[in-house]
């Protein structure tokens, strides 16, 4: 079974325990965002739909856009879900409120 | 008789029965292992000699029973639970006893038979089994919770196997008893040429059966709810049968049934916000199951052969990919006690090997190019572009956002990364990480056929399985581009959501699903119900019990030593008293006779 050790790893320090290295991860992960961005100046989509003037799945951005605020506001939503869905660990093992197990 | 006891049900079903039956001392345990590691691979390569048609066929009460019927669409579903069966038998050999794959392989010979049952009746058949013995598998991780799981578990399964059952019986009154009216077909053709239509209570009894099984919205729960409180062997098995089988249920009898388009987008996005929020990372995937499962039923809905073909090599895929994460998170539970997000971290120093096959499964049920799940996703999603449902592919394409979000990033982050969590433990046990290798391998494979298709002009083995031609171009430049940005614009927002704080933290909570409405109102309910009866049983009783002590006291008075019946009376008296009697009784017999 697993045992606890908040120091080092066997002795090895790795690279991700720095926040700096950690910080390197974002910037890298916005250049790609920014290069797959340009990605759409390189080619021509075309428009299976009418909808939005055709900007859905045919114009400049319309992935990225829909990806970063889909994921963004689906994780707000959920967030404020939790304010009317959580309960403790043990709620369904508490019966009639006694705070008893069954 | 060879034919029915080497079909590939009965062959796994009694091979496993025989198998654990035989005494430990003539069947040393690694020769056990031989042998069931032998059953699905020796079942699988009798299945490939046998051409499309009916096997083991009986007469039974005047039915014709086909054990076996051998289609493009049963062959897939054959092919993927064969594998599943071995993946899942050597991934569970990290524990000595052997009851979990012997009943890992039972079950997937139940399976076996409901996608290659010919008739509705061997279909009800393997249907119950399938449910019996899966419970088995909740059963035994020997918890009290996973006790209360998995009989609510078995109790939904026979939910099923009733409407199932009383959809057959009323078939059967609707189109009379025609020679091959069980057959498992087409019902909704099947029905419309006799005039009755999809709304009819048969078809729509077998319809609620099947989508029972396969997670409908509201009738889903059981899934979240059992698969999380199994072993990590016993998730894996659970995770690739019983939902499988309902997608080829549904698919068999009900393609392009309307109704499904809109039943699956639903499925493929509300789990996503409760994955969000989930802390246990079993039950993450457990909702990542019903999300996955929603495209399988949209492209059964959509019932274009591209549709049908997307749904059906989604089915495959997702059980590879979705056994991958399940097996990488069975191996943290079983190396660290539990699954919560909330007490991870960190693992990839202890468990990089793990770490490293669970982002191959989370790439691929996140449909990056090169993965699986591009491969096979990407047909359903067409298939509904080219219907042109606008508002159906923006649903998808924001579930496709969020299976990565969640499945994709979350598992592995808050396992694997995240902040280290002091955690340290001993990497995956040899047998788990070489059924993750397969997994990861295949899903891998799966999602590489067309590009080498592509390049070299090589044949895509995997698409030549499903149940239509192909004719899809998968790895097309708007395709890849668009993918990509999808999805790594999805992870700029997790990452952006981390780095400013506004992430939900990973909370020890359960949240509220519709398994509330039975484990908790239902209960209520219930306990309102008990209540009073005992009430009712209570006051009935005092008053029951107030009338007898009344009555007791009456007689008391009247018939005890002072009472007026009671004394002691003079002779005399008597003999007067007879005498006014019999003076009575002449006087009413002369008027009666007057």
């Amino acid at each position: 079974m697993a045992q606890h050790d908040h120091g080092k790893h066997g002795g090895r320090s790795y690279w991700l325990d720095k926040k700096a290295n950690v910080a390197k991860v974002f910037y890298a992960l916005i250049l790609i965002d920014v290069l797959w961005l340009a990605a759409d100046f390189l080619y021509k989509k075309k428009a299976e739909f009418d909808a939005w003037g055709g900007w859905a799945d045919g114009g400049f951005g319309f992935y990225p856009v829909y990806g970063f605020v889909g994921a963004f506001l689906l994780v707000l939503a959920a967030k404020q879900m939790r304010r009317v869905l959580m309960r403790s660990e043990d709620y369904y093992e508490r019966r009639r409120g006694g705070g008893s197990s069954t | 008789m060879a034919e029915f006891l080497l079909s590939p049900p009965l062959l796994l079903m009694l091979g496993s029965v025989v198998l654990a039956a035989t005494p430990r001392n003539v069947l040393p345990r690694t020769v056990l292992r031989a042998l069931l590691l032998a059953l699905p691979i020796y079942s699988l390569w009798r299945f490939w000699g046998l051409e499309f048609g009916d096997y083991a066929q009986f007469e039974l009460f005047g039915q014709t029973l086909t054990l076996v019927r051998i289609d493009p669409l049963s062959r897939i579903f054959v092919v993927i639970f064969h594998l599943a069966a071995l993946i899942g038998t050597i991934y569970s050999f990290y524990v000595r006893d052997n009851f979990q794959p012997l009943v890992g392989v039972f079950y997937a010979g139940s399976a076996l038979g409901v996608v290659l049952a010919g008739d509705l009746w061997s279909l009800f058949l393997f249907w119950e089994v399938a449910a019996v013995s899966s419970a088995l598998l909740v059963w035994v991780r020997r918890s009290g919770r996973a006790a209360g799981a998995g009989l609510r578990y078995l109790g939904m399964q026979m939910v099923s196997g009733v409407l199932l059952l009383a959809g057959i019986v009323l078939l059967r009154h609707e189109v009379g008893g025609a020679p091959g009216w069980a057959e498992f077909r087409n019902l909704t053709d099947f029905l419309e040429d006799g005039g009755l239509g999809f709304s009819n209570l048969a078809a729509t009894l077998i319809f609620l059966a099947f989508g029972l099984k396969a997670a409908f919205p509201l009738l889903h729960s059981w899934l979240i709810d059992a698969y999380p409180e199994s072993t990590p062997a016993g998730a894996v098995f659970l995770s690739a049968f019983t939902t499988k089988f309902a997608i080829y249920a549904l698919a068999r009898a009900f393609p392009g049934q309307s109704e499904l388009i809109w039943i699956g987008a639903l499925m493929t996005a509300f789990p996503i916000f409760f994955a969000v929020i989930e802390n246990d990372l079993r039950r993450v995937l457990a909702y990542s199951m019903t999300n996955q499962l929603g495209f399988m039923v949209v492209g059964i809905g959509i019932g274009t052969e591209l549709a049908i073909n997307g749904a059906v090599a989604h089915a495959f895929a997702d059980i590879l990919f979705k056994g991958l994460l399940f097996m990488a998170m069975g191996a943290v539970l079983y190396r660290v006690g539990h699954v919560n997000g909330s007490d991870l971290g960190g693992l990839y120093k202890s468990m990089p090997i793990t770490t490293g096959l669970c982002i191959i499964g989370a790439a691929s049920i996140s449909a990056f190019p090169l993965f699986s799940a591009f491969a096979t996703k990407s047909l359903i999603m067409s298939a509904a572009v080219y219907k042109e449902y606008f508002w159906l592919w923006l649903v998808l394409l924001f579930a496709s956002a969020g299976v990565f979000h969640h499945a994709g990033i979350k598992i592995p982050f808050f396992a694997f990364f995240h902040h280290d969590s002091g955690i340290r433990c001993k990497e995956a046990p040899r047998s788990m990480i070489v059924a993750m290798v397969l997994a990861a391998a295949a899903s891998m494979a799966i999602g590489l056929f067309p590009l080498a298709g592509m390049w070299f002009g090589t044949a895509n083995p995997f698409y030549e399985l499903l149940p239509y031609p192909v004719h899809y171009e998968v790895y097309t430049t708007t395709h890849v581009i668009t993918q990509s940005q999808l999805l790594f614009f999805s992870a700029l927002a997790f990452a952006t959501l981390m780095r400013t704080g506004l992430y939900p933290p990973e909370l020890r909570s359960v949240n509220l699903d519709a398994d509330w409405l039975y484990r908790r109102v239902g209960l209520r309910i219930w306990d309102g119900v008990a209540t009073a009866f005992t009430a009712t049983h209570r006051t009935g009783y005092a008053v029951a019990g107030r009338l007898a002590a009344v009555a007791l006291e009456t007689a008391q008075r009247h018939l005890g030593p002072q009472g007026f019946l009671g004394r002691s009376w003079l002779t005399a008296s008597m003999a007067l008293w007879v005498a006014v009697l019999l003076a009575a009784y002449l006087v009413v017999f002369y008027w009666r006779l007057g």
